[in-house]
């Protein structure tokens, strides 16, 4: 593990391996995406894993301004930016639309959380984002509650509703095994989508996070099911207006559940405490199956290969027909703080 | 006319309606085994309660769907609760085809669980009471508590009220 010293040495430099550079270059990011000046050490896949053991202080939720401070901890160390508002403007345009899509499924148990919600708002706005011009989203209003927000449509201030408000394209797209309608919200109202998604077992996936939470932008995503999820969360995350546009994930890994979800499982939450940040998905859903692999060992429940269910659709994305990313160890350059 | 015309805007509210439970592949519906509020001490409804029948329910658990379906359900009933302002308790009524669906599902994820005497058989953690009745099985969830003592105790009370209308 480098120092963080070195890390932002790193990160400042701006080399990326992966993504699409000519999608950062039309949003006008090519600093942050720069591909020049690459050294063996930093064409990594960077990862910020930034943990605050004292998040919730005495209550059950976090605290909103020590949210505010991880943020910004993972978000400095990540683009090597201590000022907040050059660091956003790193990854975000400030004249489009940025989505940000949430996870709701399991309900208000295990949703992303509302106080990361706000802190990233809060900071988009300050970058010089219009608060019209973030459009919290995830399938339907329900999934939004279930996340604390309140439904909004009004284009003065920051917009919150789902796929059941906008709908889902007409025509199809397809790669691979996904054949499917996608969300009107990422096709036709963001440029750019930051990825919200929160830590979770996955009881046909294995794990659940980065790449699984792009089921929440099709219509059927029950037919993306078989085999474990594998390949469908690879082919699905290919289609290139998902790998182009959800370019950031800021994953919630504040609260997870371990074993049994995608559901709530109060018996089996846990509070890592933690934000895991980067921007390629198949390094963070690595590092994310890392995680609740360590804490199931540590739990006494058995890994998620002997559970029959090892997370093989991310070996898949990082495979030379999908390409998403790199989920070999030794080309992640992981940082925890 | 006035009365045409009264007749057709509720059948178009109707329309608008079902349209939009079938939207999320949900429906609402009346009480059914879920305790009005206060007929267990304490215990207050809070939402409606909403129906997935098998086909929708992914739109309800995606993810988890295909476990149930493999036990034969036939439908998903759910409900919010809250009680005397300190825990808020989700509410599920899964129904099966059969009891061993029902069973099926029970005896999956419980070793650690307590075991109680609720319906034809239970399991209870700090926050989570589950048990089944027939082809039904019910689970009973705290989300949000200000305190974890006593929770328990007040699932409990919940589910015995459940159990007597199943």
């Amino acid at each position: 593990m480098k120092s963080r010293r070195d890390f932002i040495k790193g990160a400042a430099t701006g080399a990326f391996v992966l993504g699409s550079s000519a999608a950062a270059e039309r949003l006008g990011l090519a600093a942050l995406f720069d591909q020049n000046a690459q050294s063996k050490e930093t064409s990594k896949s960077r990862v910020i894993v930034a943990r605050d053991a004292d998040l919730r202080g005495q209550g059950t939720q976090p605290d909103e301004k020590r949210m505010l401070a991880l943020l910004d901890r993972a978000i400095a160390a990540y683009t090597g930016r201590d000022n907040q508002i050059e660091a956003w403007r790193r990854i975000v345009p400030q004249d489009k639309v940025i989505g940000l899509k949430t996870n709701g499924l399991g309900g208000r148990g295990i949703s992303t959380h509302l106080a990361l919600v706000l802190a990233i708002c809060e900071r988009l706005q300050q970058a010089g984002v219009k608060p019209g011009n973030i459009l919290v989203w995830d399938r339907n209003a329900r999934d939004l509650q279930a996340c604390g927000l309140t439904i909004n449509t009004d284009p003065s201030r920051v917009r919150c509703f789902g796929s059941d408000v906008a709908g889902y394209e007409e025509q199809p797209v397809a790669f691979g095994s996904a054949n499917v309608r996608l969300a009107k919200i990422l096709t036709r109202e963001c440029e750019m989508v930051l990825n919200l998604p929160i830590l979770k077992d996955h009881n046909l996936a294995g794990v659940t996070f980065s790449m699984k939470n792009m089921y929440g932008v099709v219509q059927r995503p029950d037919e993306l099911h078989g085999s474990g999820c594998n390949p469908g969360v690879a082919d699905l995350n290919r289609i290139p207006v998902i790998r182009d546009k959800v370019r950031f994930t800021i994953g919630d890994a504040l609260s997870s559940v371990y074993e049994g979800g995608p559901g709530f499982r109060p018996e089996r939450l846990w509070y890592p405490n933690a934000l895991i940040v980067g921007e390629d998905r198949v390094a963070l859903d690595h590092t994310a199956w890392q995680m609740i692999e360590r804490k199931r060992a540590e739990a006494g429940v058995p890994t998620l290969e002997v559970a029959g269910r090892p997370p093989r659709y991310i070996a898949t994305a990082a495979d030379a027909t999908h390409r998403l990313g790199v989920n070999d160890p030794k080309r992640i350059h992981l940082m925890e703080i | 006319m006035k009365f045409c015309s009264g007749r057709w805007m509720v059948a178009a509210v109707a329309i608008v309606i079902v349209a939009a439970a079938a939207g999320t592949g949900c429906k609402k519906t009346a009480s059914g085994p879920f305790p009005a509020s206060g007929a267990v001490a304490g215990w207050v409804k809070t939402s409606d309660t909403r129906v997935f029948a098998a086909k929708d329910l992914w739109h309800y658990i995606d993810g988890e769907a295909e476990r149930y379906l493999a036990a034969g359900i036939v439908s998903a009933s759910t409900s919010d609760y809250e009680y005397q302002g300190q825990v808020e308790a989700i509410v599920d009524v899964y129904t099966m085809g059969d009891a061993a669906g029902a069973r099926k599902i029970l005896e999956t994820g419980t070793d650690e669980a307590n075991p109680i005497q609720l319906g034809d058989a239970g399991s209870a953690y700090a926050e989570s009471v589950t048990f089944r009745k027939g082809p039904y099985l019910v689970r009973i969830v705290a989300v949000t508590y200000a305190s974890p003592a006593g929770v328990q105790q007040a699932l409990l009370a919940l589910a015995h009220g459940m159990e007597a209308k199943l």
